[in-house]
């Protein structure tokens, strides 16, 4: 046995860098793909009007932009709620901070998720609902995928404010926190496709 | 009584007594067959006590070894329902000619062949390639565990739970008749408005989850958790394909996982992506469900090749030639995998150009393949070569797999595509590469790495036979389908009018039944071997001489895997730790951290289950429970933050002395 | 058990002139899309949408950048290589399905044959 640290193995114990960080970013860039396929469909099926309404017919723009504009806003204060969590300093101070921009994040998406139901629900009113035509299926399947995956996101939201009142910010907390940060972004980069895509193009001829 | 009613059509859903199948007295007695094996095992485990060790140790263990064990036996135990299949097909297409009709009318026999698909796919590849790459990797890159071992057991259980919901569609409701593929519009409400299509898509849906955190798992694994010294260049190569697998599964997953979703709200919702009217399109799905299929017989074939890289350096006692090149075909044919989906369907009328583009593709990616070929045989020149049991499954796969190739080329020219698409040519083609490629590769690996997972090699006069009952089993079965294929005989079908055709099917079904002995052969091997494993005990950890970190641990590896982690210098490194005068250390142990067991997974799986048998038969309540159940268990365990603790420095003192002991013993 | 690394695992963070940059940026390139359609600014819906498409490109680069801090420093390069990896199959996917069911269209579906054209 030599004196010197042995060349073959380490006599100190060997932590691994934790991979949470990088395996929730490999899972979303699987969300990509599934998003991107709904896309696709939504590519090839989205002028198949069956002899019904037209995006054209169908769009409020204007509620889109509020809509837009919301989660948007719900980005920064996120990204708010991030900084407070980053930042040094008296632990419980950071965590008020940190807990209020979260709470402002999550009634943002609320209300985006509120006014996609009442579109929806106004569209198939009108009949114009997901069975109509090949190009409503893959409307609403297409925002609504992204609108569940909103969903999900708020009851997460909602999971690590009673965590984060619990527990404080821990390591632990400070990862998921991460974890959720980079899917709430993500969900916004895909809404960018969606806004210009489906909703901007789709009123074009 | 109006409510009452609506309550029993809520909870139940379309599930009535009917769904039992008590007029078919072939399912009937597998029936009783698999009720009389299911209690003999249940009553075995009770009287042996073992429900404890069986919950503690196994069920709901976070070891990637026992999860790994687990995988391959569930593949194994799926070998036998897609076997069996097989044997029932085999024997149905020898006799039905002319008057003679056979004993499975077309309603049976559609779903045979679709369950037969299904089932070795995703229940019997599958589980035995994530099996292997889960025992393995670890082990090779010298890390106590995977990046996330609850998600890993949690894996498991959503794969196993899949595959319990297609053995359920045997005995309550039928399967689907559809193919494997499941293509649309036959796949759609109006077509198959019966419960099989909605098997095969939950089961498929959960299995699907699993398939793809596991990728997740392994990809995070092997980036984050190398020994220290272990760069790229240095894993060794099964690590690497296992690495490549993993990446086409979290790309390929997520797209099958959409299409199947689209097409079950057509067939829930009434939407009309695949339908035939409201604008819908059902060429769609054949183009995204290859875009997924391509990409996952490369996920088949990756671990194979690895595996028999590790074969064939170990049994020629040299160095695997050419390494970096090995590295970049893997990695070439992971991106090339891209590139050639619409091979699968020349003859769905996109016209020349794009057959052109997707044809010269497809030839192409056959070139890296060719380069590993050329590697393991300049790897066999000039060594000492032994011809144990994993040599030769390798010997076989190269000479089988080569001709499964040369037939894949054939395939890739558009025009001869145009007449032997869906014919029997293209049937033996893809069991050609599978079973030559994919299960040769799966029988080596588990030959091969059996002793480090159980303390003892497998006997091998038994092994020898299943070898060549399966070998020859195999071209018996499979070169009159090419004869049949050439000759224009159309795949998927009960019966036959020409009776000139039927010896090569005889010949066909001989060659089953060879297999059928090479199968059998397999399970007296685990018995035998089992019986006479003191003869057979693997007391140093290392019983083939092997060159990679896996053989340096004991037989069967300590939970922690190893004492201290490794330090790496150079390829090959447990035959450079031994050409170095490696020792083994005796004392300085430290408390090693390791994550606690937890019977989540199994819990939030079978949940998973409950919902997807409860959206097949449209019993909307217990469904919306089921979903309501299984985000409550999900969140519930996001609140456990104690899942790890230590094993104290004594214990692994006391573990590693009775290892130095054991291999005292061993002169 | 006690983090020898930074709480957060060394995660690339931003800071809070980076997220208003990105906010503000944003907010442009979202002005823009809405103003050119709701205005029929553009004569060509061909055009306007290849604006449309070019600026959404750019903003989710923005939110990349800005919002999720990409760079090719993080965990080794690996986030950006799978990111790159992702986005070359999301094109592949893409451009690949609509080339392809173009052509599948235009030969096999009734509208494209003369004689299905006089079919109810």
């Amino acid at each position: 046995m030599s004196e010197a640290s042995p060349r073959f193995y380490l006599t100190e114990e060997h932590h691994p860098e934790n991979g949470t960080l990088l395996g929730f970013w490999l899972y979303l860039m699987s969300d990509c793909l599934v998003f991107a396929c709904l896309f696709a469909m939504y590519a090839v099926l989205g002028r198949s009007y069956a002899g019904g309404p037209t995006g054209a017919e169908l769009f409020d723009l204007p509620l889109v932009a509020v809509n837009t504009a919301l989660l948007l806003l719900s980005s920064i204060t996120y990204g708010f709620a991030m900084l407070e969590m980053q930042a040094a300093g008296a632990g419980s101070a950071r965590l008020g901070g940190t807990l209020a921009w979260l709470v402002v994040t999550g009634l943002f998406g609320a209300g985006f998720i509120g006014i996609e139901l009442h579109e929806f629900a106004h569209l198939i009113h009108e009949g114009a609902g997901p069975q109509r035509s090949a190009f409503l299926s893959s409307f609403f399947t297409l925002v609504g995928t992204h609108g569940l995956h909103v969903t999900f996101g708020l009851v997460w939201l909602v999971t690590l404010l009673v965590q984060l009142s619990r527990h404080g910010l821990i390591p632990e907390n400070r990862r998921r926190l991460l974890c959720l940060s980079m899917f709430w972004h993500f969900l916004d980069v895909v809404w960018i496709g969606v806004f210009t895509f489906v909703y901007l193009m789709g009123v074009l001829p | 009584m109006h409510n009452s009613l609506d309550l029993t059509r809520l909870v139940l859903g379309r599930l009535t007594w009917d769904a039992i199948p008590f007029h078919e007295p072939i399912l009937l007695w597998t029936f009783v067959g698999v009720a009389l094996g299911g209690v003999a095992v249940l009553a075995a485990v009770t009287y042996f006590h073992l429900w404890g060790v069986l919950w503690r140790d196994w069920i709901t263990s976070i070891d990637h070894k026992k999860i790994g064990i687990m995988y391959v036996i569930l593949g194994l135990v799926m070998l036998l329902r897609g076997f069996a299949d097989a044997l029932m097909m085999r024997l149905q297409q020898s006799v039905a000619f002319g008057g003679s009709l056979g004993y499975l009318p077309p309603h049976h026999y559609d779903q045979i062949f679709t369950a037969h698909g299904v089932i070795m796919i995703f229940f019997v590849a599958m589980p035995l390639v994530t099996g292997l790459m889960n025992f393995v990797v670890p082990l090779q890159i010298g890390a106590r565990d995977v990046a996330f071992p609850f998600l890993n057991n949690f894996s498991f259980w959503m794969t196993t739970f899949g595959a319990g919901l297609v053995m359920m569609s045997l005995f309550v409701g039928e399967f689907a008749r559809t193919g494997w593929l499941a293509y649309p519009p036959l796949s759609g409400i109006a077509a198959s408005p019966d419960v099989g299509v909605d098997y095969y898509i939950w089961s498929l849906q959960i299995a699907g989850v699993g398939t793809l955190l596991s990728g997740i798992n392994l990809i995070a694994t092997i980036i984050k958790m190398r020994a220290p010294g272990m760069s790229l260049m240095k894993m060794p190569v099964f690590t690497w394909t296992a690495l490549c697998t993993n990446v086409l599964i979290v790309a390929a997953f997520p797209v099958l996982t959409a299409v199947l979703a689209l097409l079950s709200l057509d067939r829930y919702v009434g939407t009309s992506f695949f339908t035939n009217d409201f604008g819908g399109n059902a060429m769609m799905y054949v183009n995204l469900i290859w875009i997924w299929g391509h990409p996952e017989v490369y996920i088949l074939i990756l671990p194979a090749f690895g595996v028999f890289s590790e074969v064939v350096a170990t049994f020629c006692g040299k160095r695997l030639f050419g390494y970096a090149s090995m590295v970049y075909a893997t990695v070439v044919i992971t991106i090339l995998s891209y590139l050639v989906w619409l091979h699968h369907f020349f003859t769905m009328g996109s016209g020349a150009s794009v057959n052109s583009f997707f044809g010269i593709t497809t030839m192409i990616i056959s070139i890296p393949t060719g380069a590993k070929l050329f590697n393991w045989l300049f790897t066999m020149y000039r060594g000492r070569i032994r011809f144990e049991l994993p040599m030769l499954w390798t010997l076989g796969f190269m000479i089988t797999f080569v001709i499964g190739g040369m037939t894949g080329v054939l395939l890739a020219v558009p025009p001869a595509d145009f007449v032997l698409h869906n014919s029997l040519f293209l049937v033996a083609h893809f069991h050609n590469v599978i079973i030559g490629g994919v299960l040769f590769g799966m029988l080596a690996g588990i030959t091969y790495w059996f002793p480090k997972a159980f303390g003892y090699r497998l006997d091998p006069f038994w092994g020898k036979c299943s070898f060549w009952f399966w070998i020859t089993g195999f071209y018996f079965a499979f070169m009159p389908l090419y004869v049949l294929g050439l000759m224009g005989v159309t795949r998927r079908l009960n019966h036959f009018e020409d009776p000139s055709l039927q010896i090569w099917f005889q010949i066909a079904a001989f060659g089953a039944v060879l297999i059928l002995l090479g199968i059998v052969s397999f399970i007296v091997q685990l018995v035998v071997s089992y019986l006479r494993r003191e003869s057979l005990r693997d007391l140093t950890g290392d019983p083939w001489d092997g060159r990679t970190l896996e053989w340096s641990t004991s037989s069967p590896p300590p939970a922690y895997n190893f004492a201290f982690t490794p330090r790496v210098h150079d390829n090959d490194t447990w035959a450079d730790m031994k050409k170095n005068g490696y020792l083994r250390p005796q004392d300085g142990f430290i408390p090693i951290h390791m994550p606690k067991n937890t019977g989540a997974g199994f819990v939030i799986a079978a949940l998973c289950a409950v919902l997807g048998f409860a959206l097949i038969w449209h019993m909307w309540l217990p469904a919306a429970v089921a979903f309501v159940a299984v985000l409550a268990a999900v969140i519930l365990h996001t609140f456990n933050y104690k899942r790890d603790f230590h094993i104290p420095a004594e214990e692994v003192a006391r573990v590693e002395s009775a290892r130095t002991r054991l291999m005292a013993a061993y002169v | 058990m006690s983090e020898h690394v930074v709480p957060d695992g060394g995660a690339a963070h931003g800071s809070r002139k980076s997220y208003v940059t990105g906010f503000v940026l944003s907010v442009v390139l979202t002005a823009i899309p809405f103003w050119l359609v709701l205005g029929k600014v553009l004569e060509r819906p061909g055009a306007t949408g290849a604006v449309l498409l070019g600026l959404a490109a750019v903003q989710i680069v923005v939110h990349m950048v800005y919002f999720l801090h990409m760079n090719a420093k993080s965990e080794g390069g690996w986030t950006l290589l799978a990111l790159i990896f992702t986005v070359v199959l999301v094109v592949i996917a893409l451009s690949g399905s609509l080339w392809v069911m173009y052509h599948l269209n235009e030969n096999m579906m009734p509208s494209s044959m003369p004689d299905m054209r006089q079919m109810p």
